[in-house]
């Protein structure tokens, strides 16, 4: 069943989607705001349930939106307002079709806001799903792409106006790249429509209610702390109601050492934190996005997996970027849906996709002692 | 304990004689300082006026042997003077603000997410023209002067006496901001114009937020600062002004009337630097205890490290250079709570009877237990009637110093920069909370004079000079990059008033930018040296 995203709603959903932002996402704030000026005083955005054909049929036309680039671009050279109405209508025109909703290609960071600014703009009802269920670092890495989505024709739009059809067939990872070098020539942020796609493949391919799931994991964490309750304990009881199903505290301590350098226009890095009162070692490592954490030299979660580093004492998700010597952390894996985790997943955003070696295996298998028992 | 006593350090022939007051919400306290030696201090009460508490203190200090007034060379003032005129919405100018950056920026115009009030206050005006440039360099869209020259007459038709002027990237690139302001001053002579890239780092909004509150304030500027300066004049001091800025270095009172913004969250730098340098330390963790929270910063080359996240003041986000403070519930009047029903730990704080310790605490007659009560007990602090706390059982007590060492603890290791013990620095009224030794502390200090540490703090403070861009650094380029930025930071230190022999880079900070090509990278530079003091 549909229902109705509200400015009221915004600050729980920018948590949840750092957390699922996974380190990595860029800061959900500037979206907060533009989704906020579109909504102004009132009226809110009409969220459609994949999996309700009374909300998205199957011969609807769903086009997506986001921001690529790089967040600190997105932090200074704000957006005109009328790039993703612009980019949307551009892929229209192409496709020779108006679009009954938009979607969000990501629900970590910044781009859990940006489809819900177009919808604002545009009018347009938003579905509850995305295609990566967190945030990863290109393009490709869709489980629309996963399951035979095109991804093209895609469209860019810049602030000032100027619009481009990337359209290279089913080879996304060649979209990925040309776009990413468009986009740099556009200042280093723009706004995209992708992987146009019917109501049915939709619902075959997305990862659905990943919206309302930042919603809930947002508002958790908030009433958790509110109400002086464990935020860790109160993330895993929420998640067992969700498609994700699983939380795992995987460390408690002090981060103890980030190392960050630049790779091929990616920041890459490796967070090393130490136990409290003991001598445990956990590190993390991140390409963008938190890819793989290790404990005392044991693999206890890997990409795509959630891997996110929350304060310990206000459970609030921080960034890679936000990371500092002597912070208090607690590090949360959260297990992802079957669909992000089958042999053809794995192949486009599993550790390999990063340059890893090991095998995944889910969190959940990896760290069985933390997974209660079923009352 | 070891403590350096002031006196100790001798008095050199011939130094200038310095003041430095610092005012905070409760007290104003000064001290008058030859070379690096105390020789007169008081605390006084702070007048709502702000100014009469300055003139209290003055003339405490003049009453005080070994003080001449007329040998003064210079007196630093830390003030709330302007945080409190933006926090009361009092005495605003009206104020425009014009960004360049069209067609980019739309989105969200200046004023986005601000408080209505302020808004209101100051009459506040957006403008949105073309400019500005891209993380490259690269013009977004060149400057459109007739704009500008519209934008000038309108907001001048509508009375707005000050303007803000931001553009995208200006920390990249600042020519369209100052060709703005040129605009803009031939079509208002008399308007102030504060530039974005003078006042704030990259993060449009919340520079723009900072250059819109220094505008807002740019009126009430020259009352303060005159009123100020005729305060030190009446008290017999011949000698220079400067105000406190909020890294902790000085500015003089041309610059202050044009940069208010920068008095902003003083205080706390002040006293962090004043309590390292009683102790002698440049790298430590300073701790002070008041009445109602433990404030706990670190200290690196005798500066506090920044906070590396956005601040909110008044309501309003900016990116100030503010230091980096955690503050818990640990102070002389905090509660102390046992929990007894399922034995259960005891608790110190995060409430405290504040500044009714002397009614409510058990030593001073009242029937709430503090932690300045246990502290009597345990024979480290020796207020009140020792009698009224005889009864306290020495598990107690001893628990509840165990509690509020073990809080102090938790907070040093969670600022401390690496794995080894930190040499702690202990201060304010509630000091004696802090325990003499613990695990990561190398070693705690206890300086004398140490009440008014905020007030030396400013006396002592020096002249600085920043620059923060993105650089494109090519492989191999990246010490010629890093060099060409300190040397900007030397330049602007000794064009702030520093003596170019004692310039020293205190920080150098780099952070790759993610999706840029050319390895664009973000550097920060910030260099000190010692003011230019005429004997």
């Amino acid at each position: 069943m549909s229902w109705t995203l509200t400015a009221a709603d915004l600050p729980d959903l920018a948590r949840g989607a750092t957390l699922l932002g996974t380190g990595g996402g860029g800061d959900p704030y500037i979206g907060r705001l533009l989704v906020a000026s579109a909504l102004g005083n009132g009226g809110g955005i009409t969220m459609l349930d994949p999996d309700d054909p009374d909300d998205v049929a199957d011969d609807a036309l769903v086009i997506p939106t986001a921001m690529m680039g790089a967040p600190t671009i997105m932090l200074e050279k704000i957006s005109h307002g009328r790039e993703p109405i612009l980019a949307l209508r551009t892929l229209e025109d192409r496709l020779g079709e108006k679009a009954q909703a938009t979607m969000p290609i990501e629900c970590g960071g910044i781009n859990s806001m940006m489809p819900l600014f177009t919808a604002a703009m545009a009018g347009l009802p938003c579905v509850d799903a995305d295609g990566m269920g967190r945030a990863f670092p290109e393009l490709q890495m869709e489980t629309f792409y996963v399951y035979g989505v095109s991804s093209c024709p895609m469209s860019i739009a810049a602030s000032d106006g100027s619009t481009i059809v990337i359209d290279t067939g089913m080879d996304a990872h060649q979209m990925e790249w040309i776009s990413r070098g468009v986009t740099i020539r556009l200042g280093g942020a723009s706004h995209i429509a992708d992987y146009p796609m019917r109501g049915s493949e939709v619902k075959r391919t997305a990862i659905p209610r990943t919206i309302s799931l930042g919603l809930r994991l947002g508002r958790c964490i908030r009433v958790a702390r509110e109400q002086h309750r464990n935020p860790f304990e109160a993330l895993r009881q929420e998640l067992r109601e969700t498609l994700y199903t699983y939380g795992v505290e995987l460390f408690r301590g002090k981060v103890a050492d980030v190392a960050r350098r630049t790779e091929g226009g990616f920041v890459r890095g490796d967070v090393t934190l130490r136990g409290f009162d003991n001598d445990d070692v956990c590190e993390i490592s991140f390409q963008n996005e938190n890819l793989i954490c290790r404990v005392n030299g044991t693999t206890r979660a890997l990409v795509p997996d959630l891997i996110s580093v929350l304060d310990v004492d206000t459970g609030e998700p921080i960034t890679t970027e936000g990371l500092k010597f002597g912070q208090r952390v607690v590090v949360f894996a959260i297990s992802t849906p079957a669909s992000m985790r089958s042999p053809q997943a794995l192949e486009i955003f599993g550790p390999q996709a990063f340059g890893l070696t090991e095998e995944f295996i889910p969190v959940e298998q990896r760290n069985p002692d933390t997974i209660p028992s079923p009352a | 304990m070891s403590a350096m006593p002031l006196n100790e350090t001798p008095a050199i022939e011939g130094t200038p004689m310095r003041i430095g007051i610092d005012v905070g919400g409760t007290n104003t306290d000064a001290v008058y300082m030859d070379g690096n030696g105390v020789v007169a201090m008081t605390k006084t009460a702070t007048t709502e006026d702000v100014t009469g508490g300055i003139v209290a203190a003055l003339r405490d200090l003049d009453r005080s042997p070994g003080v001449d007034m007329s040998q003064v060379k210079a007196v630093m003032i830390g003030t709330t003077h302007f945080t409190n005129a933006l926090v009361e919405a009092r005495r605003l100018a009206p104020t425009a603000a014009i960004r360049l950056g069209l067609p980019a920026t739309a989105a969200l115009p200046p004023f986005t997410d601000w408080p209505e009030h302020l808004v209101t206050a100051m009459s506040g005006r957006p403008y949105l023209c073309h400019g500005g440039v891209e993380f490259d360099g690269r013009a977004i869209s060149p400057l459109d002067e007739d704009e500008i020259r519209k934008a000038a007459q309108d907001m001048k038709s509508n009375g707005a006496r000050s303007v803000a002027i931001s553009s995208v990237f200006s920390p990249v690139s600042a020519d369209d901001e100052i060709r703005a302001a040129e605009i803009v001053r031939s079509e208002v002579p008399d308007v102030m114009v504060s530039l974005s890239h003078e006042i704030g780092r990259i993060g449009l909004l919340e520079r723009e937020n900072a250059t819109i509150i220094n505008a807002a304030l740019r009126e009430l500027a020259p009352t303060i600062l005159d009123s100020l300066a005729e305060t030190v004049r009446a008290a017999g001091i011949s000698g220079r002004l400067y105000l406190s800025q909020n890294d902790g270095t000085l500015m003089d009172v041309d610059f202050a009337r044009r940069y208010p913004v920068a008095t902003f969250a003083s205080g706390p730098t002040n006293s962090m630097r004043g309590a390292a340098f009683l102790s002698g330390l440049a790298d430590c963790a300073v701790v002070d205890v008041g009445g109602t929270t433990a404030d706990v910063g670190i200290l690196v080359k005798n500066f506090p490290r920044e906070a590396g996240t956005e601040v909110s003041v008044a309501g309003i986000r900016t990116n100030f250079r503010m230091p980096d403070v955690i503050s818990i519930g640990l102070g002389g009047g905090s509660i102390v709570r046992q929990d007894g029903s399922d034995g259960s730990a005891l608790t110190i704080g995060p409430d405290s009877v504040g500044y009714r310790l002397r009614q409510e605490a058990l030593v001073f007659g009242g029937d709430t237990l503090t932690a300045t009560d246990v502290a009597v007990a345990a024979g480290i602090a020796d207020v009140g009637d020792h009698g009224k706390v005889a009864h306290l059982s020495t598990e107690l007590v001893d628990e509840a110093r165990a509690t509020a060492a073990r809080m102090a603890s938790d907070v040093v290791d969670r600022m401390r920069t690496s794995e080894d013990p930190i040499p702690v620095v202990a201060v304010g009224g509630g000091s004696f909370l802090v325990p003499d030794e613990f695990d990561v502390a190398s070693q705690v200090y206890r300086p004398d004079h140490y009440a008014v540490a905020n007030a030396i703090g400013a006396a002592i403070a020096q002249v600085g000079g920043e620059v923060d861009r993105v650089f494109p650094v090519e492989p191999g380029q990246r010490d010629e990059v890093v060099a060409r930025a300190k040397e900007e930071a030397r330049e602007r230190a000794v064009a702030a008033g520093a003596d170019p022999g004692t310039v020293d880079i205190i920080d150098v900070d780099e952070v790759p930018i993610a999706y840029l090509p050319g390895n664009a990278t973000r550097i920060r530079v910030k260099a000190v040296g010692d003011l230019v003091l005429e004997g």
